[in-house]
């Protein structure tokens, strides 16, 4: 027999246990010698996500609509799938920042804002009370059913009895008394709860094997397996059904139980307590994301299988399924099971309450009082003395609150609906802080403003499309609100908003409340401006792997605060004891002796901020430091000002630089064209000296031939013909002579007259050939022409054309095998231009003259080093016409050994085109 | 040494597209319409199609996931 004392006693026994490993774990914990300090102790306190929701509640669920009991644990394996992304970032971020709790870490991440961290800890407060109050309903069900055992009858409902008798709320107390021995003893200023973290994974291990050993009994004991057990039902229409996704609200709702849970595993204040604000050590992430959702998996093993065992146990439906855990058993007369189950679902229940609790005190302490109280002058905290008491009294009291809260939704709201339903609605809620928190660690854009309005439009949708119809279901709000919408306005009705409908009830709550809080969030960050300080936030957080060095976000103080001031701060909080050992820490950290120290420097007062912020939030803590630090706080704007001013002086700096760079440009450029005018004078002198030697070779010769003839009349005939021809020919040397040096100053000097017309380059070369007919029959020289069929025209001065064709064949006859001489003419289109070649089978030209050749007065030598046989200004007029018209000229060797002197032209059609010699052979 | 510190940087981008694709892989894979693929009235070995496959695919992932996070050996000196 199962007397109501024995169950009382092994609960107060079991939660005496509960408590003494609490208090072991915290008295290792000052030892130093860390309870928790491995992965398998932090993956087990994450599962402090199984409440009784998962112990009783997915039972439930299962019975009444199959498989989708299970989104609400595949979306936390989901997201631990990417925790190198997510959590880790979270975690990271959270250590550098000495963050506290959710509410903490939006506030830090927007600015350190004091009205955001209200406004969140209000949602969380809010939004979980549907929560506390199913650990609640489940516990105090659990009991009244296991006090009439061996009769399974379902108790009567709460309203019917007195609150002083109603077993709700002496569980309610109970917990809340605990609640404040777990948590709120001290305070500790990195706000771990080494001894609440080791309890916590104690009661994770009960619960799993409490259910265990019920799935094992119903799936072995009473059935004979799996198969047995899934064929005994599958022989029942009504539950073969539940084999399928059809039963419950269909994929609709699959989704948004999968997308919910996501939200949740991260975003639940005390899911974010046990992951973030409670992880020692950022490698236990790497076991602990497989491990946790392995518990998940092992747990979920026999959900259905005990929903079908109670199913068909009790067919009549007058047991709810929510208590199958237990009832089962009971049925069964497994009194020892019955009991060890309802243990376990206490331990679900206690683990949630306690850790909730703590979270949300810790919030209600550091984010919602503390930035008011501080605020309000006349209460003068800023000046009084010890703190940390008046910290933990709130901190009790909000534990205290909180309880009522959920045992008055319990009492008065969420009796008549089941489990799962009623934790959905937190689900709801906790998914209101995902855009922000998502948003802030990769969006360095997200500011402040779109924050606030993205959560305040997201809580007002959830509480007009979720909470407020379940007040009008319980009677607290007319019927017809949900019916006809308020003051019978249609569009308005809060389950079809706007005329939304065909969507479940949280589905669509869901996705209203998220397209304004995404939107609210979005379009706010994008119509307002950051401050300095956000920007300053946003930028440590989204690039925390890159600042993995720098703590904290305001190292912007003016050392003015006396180290005296920052004691007596830190002493007030967290107490004489521990401030003395936090400044002892980091004087011999950085080396340095306190005692000596008069003046804090700006790395102190920024140390002391981040100690603070442990025990009294970010906001909180701004605001205290600021009070000691008084007037002598460097502004954020002035900060920003001075790094403003920086980049303006490195700009300008930069500029000065890029000028003096240009400056050192244009002088080298400037020496050079002095390099260049020197070498053109030099050249000039040269020039002038060659030519006067050049002119003067003629004129000597005709001067002395004609003196001969002058001083010599009896000279005979034949010698007189012979002498007067040789000045005949040196008279026209110097004509030819003064002709080409007139041209070339001409051309030099851009006056040449140039008769530029399009006219084809066949007749031009033939016209070449034909006036260089003469010079080829006076030797024996084999002459091959090779031009193609068709050229088009090109834009030349024709005569001047025909001058550097000549010249080249003139060359070419000159310098060609004495005895055996062969000159080719090959004239092409070839790359798009008029290619000419004139190619001998003389010496060649040696490459280092192949450059000079086209010089002035620069003829080449010829291999016997014979004089020089033309005026050694062909060349040059014919490069400058060549370059005047667009064309290159250059020599290389022939293919039989002699020189190919080469020249290109553009067709007239393509004057602009690139440049058309072969890149290799560039001569110039 | 380059290559060693080459891989030092290599393994955990390597490991991070890795869940990343492990993600994408699960999501599509634990969603309608995938989903609805499996959700029959069918039994195999007495259990029921769906309540199999969803828990194969998630003990798929959790063995995944310890071997992109955990077990997979590593050197490198990632803090």
């Amino acid at each position: 027999m199962l007397q109501g004392w024995i169950i009382l006693l092994v609960a107060l026994a079991y939660l005496c246990l509960l408590f003494a490993i609490a208090y072991y774990g915290d008295k290792r914990a000052d030892a130093g010698r860390s309870l928790i300090g491995n992965p398998y102790i932090y993956a087990l306190s994450i599962a402090v996500y199984c409440t009784s929701w998962t112990f009783y509640g997915s039972v439930g669920r299962a019975a009444s609509s199959g498989i989708d009991f299970l989104p609400i644990y595949l979306g936390p394996t989901l997201v631990f799938v990417l925790w190198a992304f997510v959590l880790r970032k979270i975690i990271r971020i959270s250590k550098a920042q000495r963050i506290t709790s959710i509410a903490d870490f939006i506030s830090s991440r927007y600015g350190k804002s004091a009205r955001l961290s209200v406004l969140v800890t209000v949602i969380a407060v809010v939004g979980i009370m549907p929560y506390i109050s199913l650990q609640l309903k489940a516990v105090s069900t659990s009991f009244n059913v296991l006090l009439q055992y061996p009769e399974v009858v379902m108790p009567p409902r709460s309203v019917q009895v007195p609150v002083v008798g109603d077993t709700a709320f002496l569980v309610a107390m109970v917990m809340a008394i605990f609640a404040i021995l777990f948590g709120t003893r001290h305070i500790d200023a990195s706000e771990h709860h080494e001894g609440m973290v080791a309890a916590i994974a104690f009661e994770s291990i009960v619960k799993l094997l409490a259910f265990l050993a019920v799935g094992i009994f119903v799936t072995f004991g009473i059935y004979g397996g799996f198969a047995d057990l899934f064929a005994a039902a599958a022989a029942r229409p009504a539950l073969a059904q539940l084999f399928t996704v059809g039963a419950g609200g269909g994929y609709g709702q699959w989704v948004t139980l999968m997308l919910l849970s996501m939200a949740a595993i991260i975003c639940l204040p005390r899911q974010f307590q046990v992951a973030v604000v409670e992880n020692v050590d950022e490698r236990h992430l790497r076991k602990a994301v497989w491990l946790f959702p392995l518990y998940l998996l092992v747990i979920n093993i026999f959900v259905l299988p005990i929903a079908l065992g109670g199913l068909m146990h009790f067919p009549g439906g007058g047991v709810d399924a929510d208590t199958f855990v237990l009832t089962v058993p009971m049925a069964e007369k497994q009194e020892a099971l019955a009991l060890f189950a309802f243990i376990g679902g206490l331990s679900a229940a206690t683990g949630m309450v306690i850790v909730a609790a703590i979270a949300l005190s810790t919030m209600i302490s550091n984010d919602l009082m503390m930035p008011i109280l501080l605020r309000i002058r006349w209460l003068g905290l800023t000046e009084r003395g010890d703190l940390s008491t008046l910290l933990l009294t709130i901190r009790r009291g909000a534990i205290v609150m909180i309880l009522m809260l959920g045992y008055l939704y319990f009492r008065f709201i969420g009796e008549s609906a089941a489990l799962v339903t009623i934790g959905l609605v937190s689900f709801a809620a906790a998914a209101q802080f995902a855009p922000a928190m998502l948003g802030g660690i990769f969006w360095k854009g997200g500011n402040r403003a779109g924050a606030m309005t993205g959560l305040a439009l997201g809580f007002a949708m959830w509480i007009y499309t979720l909470l407020l119809p379940s007040f009008a279901r319980s009677g607290w709000l007319p019927e017809s609100f949900i019916h006809f919408g308020p003051f019978g306005l249609a569009m308005l009705k809060p389950y079809e908003l706007f005329g939304l409908h065909g969507m479940d009830s949280l589905s669509h709550s869901l996705f209203w409340s998220m397209t304004l809080n995404i939107g609210g969030y979005i379009l706010g960050s994008l119509m307002s401006r950051q401050n300095a300080m956000e920007r300053i936030q946003g930028a440590l957080f989204v690039d925390v792997f890159t600042h993995s060095g720098a703590q904290g976000g305001s190292q912007f103080w003016r050392g003015s605060a006396t180290v005296a001031d920052l004691r007596a701060l830190l002493a007030r909080f967290i107490g004489a004891g521990p401030a003395d050992r936090g400044l002892a820490d980091y004087a011999r950290v950085r080396g340095i002796n306190l005692g000596k120290l008069h003046d804090a420097d700006a790395a102190l007062v920024s140390f002391v901020e981040r100690l603070l912020a442990g025990a009294i939030g970010g906001a909180s803590a701004r605001v205290m430091v600021a009070s000691v630090a008084k007037g002598e706080v460097l502004g954020l704007e002035e900060v920003m000002k001075i790094l403003d001013e920086t980049s303006q002086v490195i700009e300008y700096s930069h500029r000065l630089e890029q000028k003096s760079h240009e400056l050192e440009g244009t002088t080298a450029a400037l020496r050079a064209a002095n390099e260049r005018l020197k070498e053109l004078d030099r050249l000039k002198d040269d020039f002038i000296s060659t030519v006067s030697h050049e002119l003067r070779t003629p004129l000597t010769s005709i001067r002395s031939f004609s003196e001969i003839l002058i001083d010599n009349p009896a000279l005979d005939i034949e010698q007189r013909k012979r002498f007067l021809a040789i000045i005949v020919k040196e008279s026209d040397r110097l004509t030819r002579l003064i002709n080409e040096i007139l041209d070339l100053a001409k051309m030099g000097a851009g006056r040449m007259e140039w008769q530029v017309d399009d006219i084809d380059p066949r007749a031009v070369v033939d016209d070449a050939l034909a006036a260089t007919s003469g010079l080829f029959a006076e030797r024996p020289i084999r002459l091959e022409v090779q031009i193609d069929e068709r050229l088009p025209d090109v834009r030349v001065d024709r005569d001047r054309l025909m001058q550097v064709i000549v010249n080249l064949l003139s060359n070419a006859v000159k310098f060609c095998d004495r005895d055996a001489g062969v000159v080719k003419v090959a004239a092409e289109s070839r790359g798009g231009r008029f290619y000419l070649a004139v190619i001998d089978n003389g010496p060649g030209v040696a490459p280092r003259d192949r450059h000079r050749i086209f010089e002035k007065f620069q003829e080449s030598a010829g291999a016997s080093g014979e004089r020089p046989r033309g005026t050694g200004l062909g060349l040059a007029i014919s490069r400058q016409i060549v370059d005047h018209f667009g064309g290159r000229i250059w020599v290389e060797d022939a293919a039989g050994g002699g020189a190919a002197f080469c020249f290109s032209l553009p067709f007239s059609g393509a004057l602009a085109s690139g440049p058309g010699a072969p890149q290799g052979h560039e001569a110039v | 040494m380059v290559r060693g510190a080459d891989r030092g940087m290599e393994r955990p981008r390597r490991m991070h597209e890795r869940l990343l694709a492990a993600f994408l892989f699960a999501l599509l894979a634990l969603n309608p319409p995938i989903l609805s693929i499996f959700s029959a009235r069918l039994f195999i070995f007495g259990i029921p199609l769906l309540y199999l496959y969803l828990f194969g695919v998630w003990a798929a992932m959790i063995a995944g996931l310890a071997w992109l996070s955990d077990l997979e050996p590593r050197r490198d000196g990632e803090r």
